[in-house]
């Protein structure tokens, strides 16, 4: 297990930069999490670290070595790719095993078996060792492709949406499986994804890419709670937060350059109203089961915040919208604190 | 807009049956949802109302009509699939008006028809463009132009958010729901995305195994799944089983799982000793330290206003959605407890809901 160094990485395609000047620090033992929509440069990034694509400037270092211009091979990195690529013709455990029996790698037959009746162990797939890979449910092949980056203990594992193929139930209990396993391993993790509640979850820091730049790198706390500016609030929180032009409460204080409110749930305090003060009109209650969240129409503008049961709003009511602690936005996104 | 009614509707290809006796109605200007795993028999359900798939047996009415052997051109419904189903060579015009040209409308029926169909999806703007450097969700309206421009008895929809990021899936969803609250029509939308289809939905029918196993609005079958299955597929994280064995009486409104007594919504059935569920979904579990249902927290998911904890417990690992503001540690011991009025019990070797002032609150 090591720590990474990105420094000013950059790679175009064309006339596009696909990452652009990407400057990180991996520590030994921690779980970073990329997080962007398609298109931001998360997987091109994994893939300079791989030594799949070549940068065009920056260095990339990995325990303290330099391999930016070292073949994939010599990096001692394990890839998870979205689409687990298993050997159909092979049994769980052959494929397990592969990456062991590479030359050069010096297991004999007993250390192989017991490094990969451990790995199956910590999956949960002991059970299935004998199976043919091809007979397992979508989970168990991604655990088993999971399964396969293990064995080795690479320096650095890169995981590119890993669990984006998997059903919405299996995803969540892979999700903690996988947090779990890489703290009793130390693992050093590198994760893609463009789900903001994988990110919050697995991260131990989590980079907000757009673009290609790094917008801003921190825990998902911080992230969450403290965002650099208007993109990084946009990518975190269900619903997402609201962002309402300053002007529309004009009454409360804001730093002066403000242009736009950010207002999450936890900032907002909707009210229903019969006599006067009303500001806006509930237009639709969103039952998702577990929570529901409140439409409003404010004027011209929309906004949606978790409704609680409590204050027994319904569609149509009409409301009074306050703020409790907003974020504030200048004119190009960027953060104001007060 | 119509109503589309499902009479005793079967499918089968070979030996195996895909849909097996389904009967439901589909209200004028509903928005209706099949819900359920691949393999549910979901899209051949659709399939036959489209035309697409002519059923085994039973029959299909589109306003009182019996449609069941019509061709699928004569059914007067639109069939939306991957909305990015676009012509490239065609600018935003030409495909949304496509259908009608096909249909051999006068050409200025057309230009009005377009320009309706682009003031409701507010594309307006972009008629005359190239559709191959439109991004995406422009894209998705353009297909749906395609579709409203028809003005079709009913939509249907087959997982057309399916190929999405989730950001967008989400916006897309809401975008769908407010058409469908300016348009009225009537809507069938199949998906696996249970959160889609809570979030959409006026009706959800969820289907297993080719039947429905539950039908009716989000909320209800959220709040009191008919079944086991329903009681998984619907939530996330999804609702916590715990198992145990026992005789339940009419008037019960206490059960005993591993030692502990739990209140649980009053019974109004008797049920002889047999393995039982007891379901609690997670945002109805709280921390209590006098509570004898003790585990050790295996891990907390931080979700900004929320928390999702994992504890291991005796019975099994339990999640509970928790306010953030709660701080937990790894490993830490702690003691849960059930908010009892919302507590569902099953039958574990039938999977069916018990009965109990749960289902009674309903209907009272």
């Amino acid at each position: 297990m090591a720590e990474i160094v990105l420094n000013g990485v950059t790679k175009a395609f064309g006339p596009a930069k696909a990452v652009d000047a990407l400057s990180l620090v991996i520590g030994d033992g921690e779980f970073v999490v990329l997080l962007g929509p398609t298109g931001a440069g998360k997987t091109t990034t994994l893939r300079l670290i791989a030594g799949l694509e070549d940068p065009d400037s920056g260095h990339i270092a990995i325990a303290g070595r330099d391999v930016t211009r070292e073949p994939p091979a010599a990096r001692d990195v394990a890839f998870v790719f979205q689409q687990y690529s298993l050997y159909p013709h092979l049994s769980v455990f052959d494929n397990l095993a592969f990456p062991l029996r590479a030359p050069g790698r010096g297991f004999d037959r007993a250390g192989i078996e017991a490094r990969v009746r451990e790995v199956a162990g910590l999956l949960r797939i002991g059970d299935k060792l004998a199976n043919r890979a091809t007979h397992l449910s979508g989970g168990q092949m991604q655990r088993v492709a999971i399964g396969r980056a293990l064995v080795r203990e690479p320096a650095l594992f890169l995981m590119d949406e890993p669990l984006s193929s998997l059903d919405a139930k299996l995803r969540s209990d892979l999700r903690i499986e996988l947090k779990h396993i890489q703290e009793d391993l130390g693992a050093t993790i590198l994760y893609v994804t463009h789900d903001n509640i994988e990110a919050m979850t697995l991260a131990n820091r989590i980079g907000v890419l757009n673009a290609g730049r790094l917008e801003q790198v921190g825990t998902p706390r911080e992230v969450y709670e403290s965002p650099v500016n208007a993109y990084v609030a946009a990518r975190l929180g269900s619903p997402g937060i609201n962002l309402l032009p300053r002007n529309l409460f004009a009454d409360f204080p804001a730093p002066a350059q403000t242009a736009t409110i950010g207002a999450r749930t936890e900032h907002l305090r909707i009210r229903k109203t019969t006599n006067g003060g009303a500001s806006g009109t509930a237009t639709w209650i969103e039952h998702l089961g577990d929570q529901n969240h409140v439409h409003v129409t404010l004027g011209a503008e929309k906004l949606v915040s978790l409704a609680e049961p409590e204050a027994g709003i319904e569609a149509g009511d009409r409301v009074a919208v306050d703020l409790i602690n907003p974020l504030f936005f200048d004119k190009q996104g960027a953060r104001l604190t007060v | 807009m119509a109503e589309i009614r499902i009479e005793n509707l079967t499918k089968s290809f070979a030996d195996f049956a895909a849909v097996k006796d389904v009967s439901f109605t589909i209200g004028e200007g509903d928005f209706f949802c099949l819900l359920g795993p691949s393999g549910c028999g979901k899209t051949t359900t659709l399939r036959m109302i489209a035309g697409l798939e002519l059923p085994t047996s039973g029959r299909i009415l589109l306003d009182g009509e019996d449609v069941t052997f019509n061709r699928a051109a004569a059914r007067d419904i639109a069939f939306v699939f991957q909305l990015f189903a676009l012509y490239p060579h065609m600018n935003v015009r030409a495909n949304i008006g496509f259908p009608l040209k096909c249909a051999g409308l006068p050409r200025h029926e057309i230009a009005a028809r377009v320009q309706e169909a682009a003031r409701i999806l507010r594309i307006e703007h972009i008629l005359d463009r190239s559709v191959s450097r439109l991004p995406g969700g422009d894209r998705q309206r353009v297909a749906l132009g395609r579709a409203i421009v028809r003005q079709p008895k009913a939509f249907l929809m087959d997982e057309p958010l399916g190929a999405l990021d989730a950001e967008f899936r989400h916006l897309m969803c809401s975008e769908l729901r407010m058409l469908h609250d300016r348009l009225r029509a009537t809507t069938v939308y199949v998906t696996h995305d249970q959160l889609e289809a809570m979030s959409m939905a006026s009706v959800i029918a969820v289907m297993n195994q080719g039947r429905i196993e539950q039908l009716g609005a989000p909320q209800e079958i959220y709040d009191r799944p008919a079944s086991l299955f329903v009681a998984d597929f619907i939530g996330s994280p999804p609702m916590n089983f715990l198992g145990f064995r026992g005789g339940l009486a009419r008037g019960a409104d206490r059960i005993e799982v591993d030692g502990a007594l739990i209140a649980v919504p009053r019974l109004v059935e008797d049920l002889a000793p047999s393995e039982l569920v007891l379901g609690v979904r997670p945002e109805h579990v709280r921390f209590s330290d006098a509570s004898s249902i003790r585990g050790e927290v295996f891990g907390a998911e931080y979700l900004g206003t929320t928390q999702i904890v994992t504890v291991t417990t005796g019975l099994g690992r339990l999640k509970a959605r928790l306010p953030s503001s709660i701080t937990v540690r790894t490993g830490e011991q702690v003691g849960l407890a059930f908010q009892p009025e919302k507590l569902s019990l099953f039958e574990k070797a039938s999977g069916r809901v018990i009965r109990s002032a749960l289902h009674e609150a309903a209907h009272g």
